[in-house]
């Protein structure tokens, strides 16, 4: 049965209803409509925006023990972990965590044979061409190809339907009632696999757990994951891991759009830059480590400065030196232009600036490690890549906290079953980013996520098959 | 140095595709389907010339377009087959000499009927005036001298003019100048239409959504190749004619008819199969406006092959000046309007390939 576009949603016979259409609820579909469960899912977006924040990955980091389609070498349980262990300091499930990186080597072939295709690293991610199998495209290749699969497996697609409610009667599901394209809808289910994200979409939310400066925020990825079915299934006692008011946040251009931004929004100028706040003072040390390794903590950095906004400062020396990104820089011939050009006083930043370069020591520059060129009797500091800012023209970027998770989710045993305080539930089980705080409970680990979508989207399925 | 094309009235194509080029800069993700997104990682900043080249070099995969997280509705609007190919097609019209006839039959499938009309016209009317007194197979309805004063200039005019719209564009991406080297690996590439094979082999999206196929890449190089030997058959057509005093007709086992039926047959199939799934494409991933031009040059090229099999079927019968006419019309028709229609793409897609191959090598 090939169900294009719209599928008429009748009432009866549904082993197994998939909460969400991201690449944990695809995994879960296909697996349990492979053991010939009839399968329906209900992806709250229109097809165009399908996928979740799927649709802007990139990449599956992947345990192997030798080389492993397009991945270099060996990156074994131990190295994974250890890695896994670094980024959360210790916030995980060691089971879940070990039992994730151990099937994640068996995901890939199963990913491949189901329509992926990887690609080597591409260009300016070679760190990662040992620890992480890019998508040929993009995350949304990915779905693109799970979606077929699963259109050839039979399985039924309803677009913006938005689940409100998944009724639970003591320990089972029963039914989820819906909102398809402004109708509501009940769907009855043998069973449901919850794969419907985060709440990251969900300002109001992000402004409880955050306060008033998440209105400032910009959501990196879709619009569509505002944590209705996480909310509704906490409000039925639902166990919950993660911090609720934590969310991964990272500095982005602040000129993104409010939601979907996705990749080409970052920024990675801020280690060959000094960094301002609202009133042109600096407020962090820029040249800390690599990008890579402090991207994700100046998301956090900008949410509390003034009005959730900083300001990166380049001279024209520097401005190679980084990817492009999507939106042009400002630019001027003086740093008071700049600086009035940005929207903040151009005295203080000539000001901070002239601070800067008078601590700057003579010293080999080298942009692609740390070169230990250090500014001196300035605080706070900048401890490597502390050039003088000073030869025209000058360039600014305006940062912002750009959000790309939310850590509260559902807590899940081994099996991907969801438990209430009462005890497991017998037919829900949860997969992706709605269960990932179980496993990264603070930190960013790249290529993480989709691993964690991966293999509890296929535990989810193949429970869900069993159970019907 | 690629030039800049200043006040010209395409330079609205030209902006469009280089926004959309920038944001593909900044994301990467597409890098693995084809030559155009490696060759925008290796640039910062995109002048005209370099927007033009990549349009050239944009085979229209679509690939692109259905991995792109930020295709419409989207705010950044992302459709990089269509600008390239808005870009692409204007490059055409633009560099065609001379320029007033660029556009026509690019656009107006009509304007390309009528002129194959005219070619059957001439062609009727040099056989009514001109009917040799003796000759033997076709040469009995138009003799070989006619057909050599007519159609060498038709065939070396197109090239000539296609000559100069190549070193038109050759200056306008600022090439370098071509060492053998950048050739062959130029014809490697044309020869497996690698840039329509989406990186891995699975071909491109094209009639059927997001899903791949090899289907357009198999009847292109069935069109092209078939092209190819119905030209070879000419040539030694004409070799044998003047170097060993073979003349026409040939018998089967000849080689202008060995290398020209199966060149006829392959350019029919391949024909019919880009015109059939055309059908089915999404018009936008393309350019939509030149979508009845370049429907009315493959049917002409559909014309041309299948007109010269039926008059070959057709020898010693009464329909032979017939066909004869209309398939020599068509062939008159195609040559002149090959500077002018879908026909450039090849040449000034080889020249793209070429430059591409000297990129790669760190040319300047």
């Amino acid at each position: 049965m090939r169900t294009k576009g719209h599928t008429s949603v009748s009432n009866d016979g549904w082993d197994l209803i998939v909460v969400g259409g991201g690449n944990a609820a695809l995994c879960a579909a296909i697996v349990a409509a492979e053991s010939g469960r009839k399968v329906l899912i209900l992806e709250s977006a229109p097809k165009v925006y399908r996928g979740g924040n799927s649709r802007h990955t990139r990449n599956f980091r992947c345990m192997h023990q030798g080389p492993l389609s397009v991945l270099t070498d060996a990156y074994e349980e131990d190295e994974y972990f250890d890695d896994l262990m670094r980024v959360t300091k210790g916030v995980t499930d060691e089971k879940l965590a070990r039992l994730t990186i151990r099937e994640s080597e068996k995901c890939l072939p199963w990913m491949e044979a189901h329509g992926v295709r990887f690609q080597p690293s591409l260009s300016g991610t070679l760190s990662l061409s040992r620890t992480n199998a890019f998508f040929l495209g993009g995350g949304k290749a990915l779905v693109n190809a799970y979606y077929n699969t699963a259109e050839e497996l039979g399985v039924a697609v309803v677009y913006d339907a938005e689940v409100r409610h998944v009724h639970l009667e003591r320990d089972r599901f029963t039914y989820v009632d819906v909102n398809i394209r402004g109708q509501e809808h009940r769907i009855f289910g043998k069973s449901a696999v919850l794969a419907s994200g985060g709440f990251q979409a969900d300002l109001d939310w992000l402004t409880r757990a955050w306060g008033p400066s998440a209105a400032n925020f910009l959501i990196r990825g879709t619009p569509y994951n505002r944590g209705i079915v996480l909310r509704d299934m906490l409000d039925q006692q639902a166990e919950s891991v993660g911090d609720p008011t934590q969310c991964h946040a990272v500095a982005i251009d602040g000129r993104a759009p409010k939601f979907d931004g996705g990749i080409v929004t970052r920024l990675d100028c801020v280690p060959f830059s000094i960094v301002v706040n609202r009133d042109g003072e600096r407020f962090y040390d820029e040249g800390e480590d690599v990008w890579p390794k402090r991207y994700a903590i100046w998301g956090r950095l900008v949410a509390a400065q003034p009005e959730q906004v900083g300001y990166s400062i380049i001279d024209s020396k520097s401005l190679d030196l980084f990817m492009p990104s999507v939106f042009p820089p400002v630019k001027a011939d003086t740093l008071e232009e700049l600086g009035e050009a940005l929207g903040i006083s151009g005295n203080e930043l000539q000001k901070t600036i002239a601070e800067y370069n008078a601590a700057c020591r003579p010293g080999t520059f080298h942009p692609t490690e740390l070169d230990g060129l250090a500014t001196e009797g300035l605080e706070p500091p900048k401890t490597n890549w502390a050039r003088p800012i000073d030869t025209p023209p000058y360039y600014g970027y305006t940062l912002r906290p750009g959000v790309t998770f939310t850590y509260l989710g559902l807590k899940v045993d081994e099996t991907a079953r969801v438990h209430t305080i009462s005890g497991p539930l017998a037919n829900v089980w949860a997969a992706g980013e709605i269960m990932a705080g179980s496993i990264l409970g603070q930190g960013y680990l790249a290529g993480f996520g989709m691993t964690i979508g991966t293999v509890f989207g296929r535990i989810a399925g193949k429970e869900a098959a069993n159970h019907a | 140095m690629p030039e800049d094309i200043t006040l010209n009235p395409f330079s609205e194509a030209i902006d469009e595709a280089r926004r959309q080029v920038e944001i593909c800069n900044a994301c990467r993700y597409c890098e693995g389907f084809c030559s155009v997104f490696p060759a925008i990682n290796r640039q910062r900043a995109f002048a005209d010339g370099d927007i033009t080249q990549l349009a050239n070099l944009c085979h229209n995969c679509r690939g692109c377009y259905y991995a792109c997280q930020y295709v419409p509705p989207h705010e950044f609007a992302l459709n990089l087959p269509a600008a390239l190919n808005d870009v692409r097609q204007q490059s055409w019209e633009r560099l065609a000499r001379p320029q007033a006839i660029g556009r026509l039959f690019h656009e107006r499938g009509v304007a390309l009927a009528a002129a194959l009309v005219a070619g059957f016209a001439v062609l009727f009317a040099l056989m009514a005036v001109l009917q040799p007194e003796s000759g033997e197979g076709f040469y009995a309805y138009l003799s070989h001298g006619v057909m050599v004063v007519v159609f060498t200039p038709a065939f070396l005019f197109p090239l000539f003019a296609i000559g100069v719209s190549l070193r038109a564009y050759w200056r306008e991406i600022g090439g370098a100048p071509v060492r053998f080297g950048h050739l062959v690996n130029a014809v490697r590439s044309a020869g497996r239409m690698r840039n329509l094979d989406g990186g891995q082999g699975q071909g491109c999206n094209f009639e059927d959504g997001d899903r791949f196929s090899n289907r357009r890449r198999v009847y292109h190089q069935m069109v092209l190749y078939g092209f190819l030997l119905a030209f070879a058959s000419t040539s030694s057509g004409t070799i044998m004619h003047y170097g060993f005093a073979m003349e026409a007709p040939y018998g089967f086992f000849s080689l202008p008819k060995m290398l020209g039926v199966p060149g006829g047959i392959l350019m029919c199939i391949g024909t019919a199969g880009l015109a059939y799934m055309k059908m089915s494409a999404d018009k936008h991933l393309g350019s939509a406006r030149v979508w009845g031009g370049e429907m009315a040059f493959i049917a002409l090229l559909f014309f041309v092959s299948l007109s010269g099999l039926m008059l070959y079927m057709a020898t010693g019968t009464a329909a032979v000046p017939t066909l004869l006419a209309l398939h020599l019309g068509a062939v008159l028709a195609f040559f002149l309007l090959m500077p002018y229609s879908k026909m450039v793409h090849g040449f000034f897609r080889f020249a793209a390939l070429v430059r591409e191959a000297q990129q790669r090598d760190g040319m300047p």
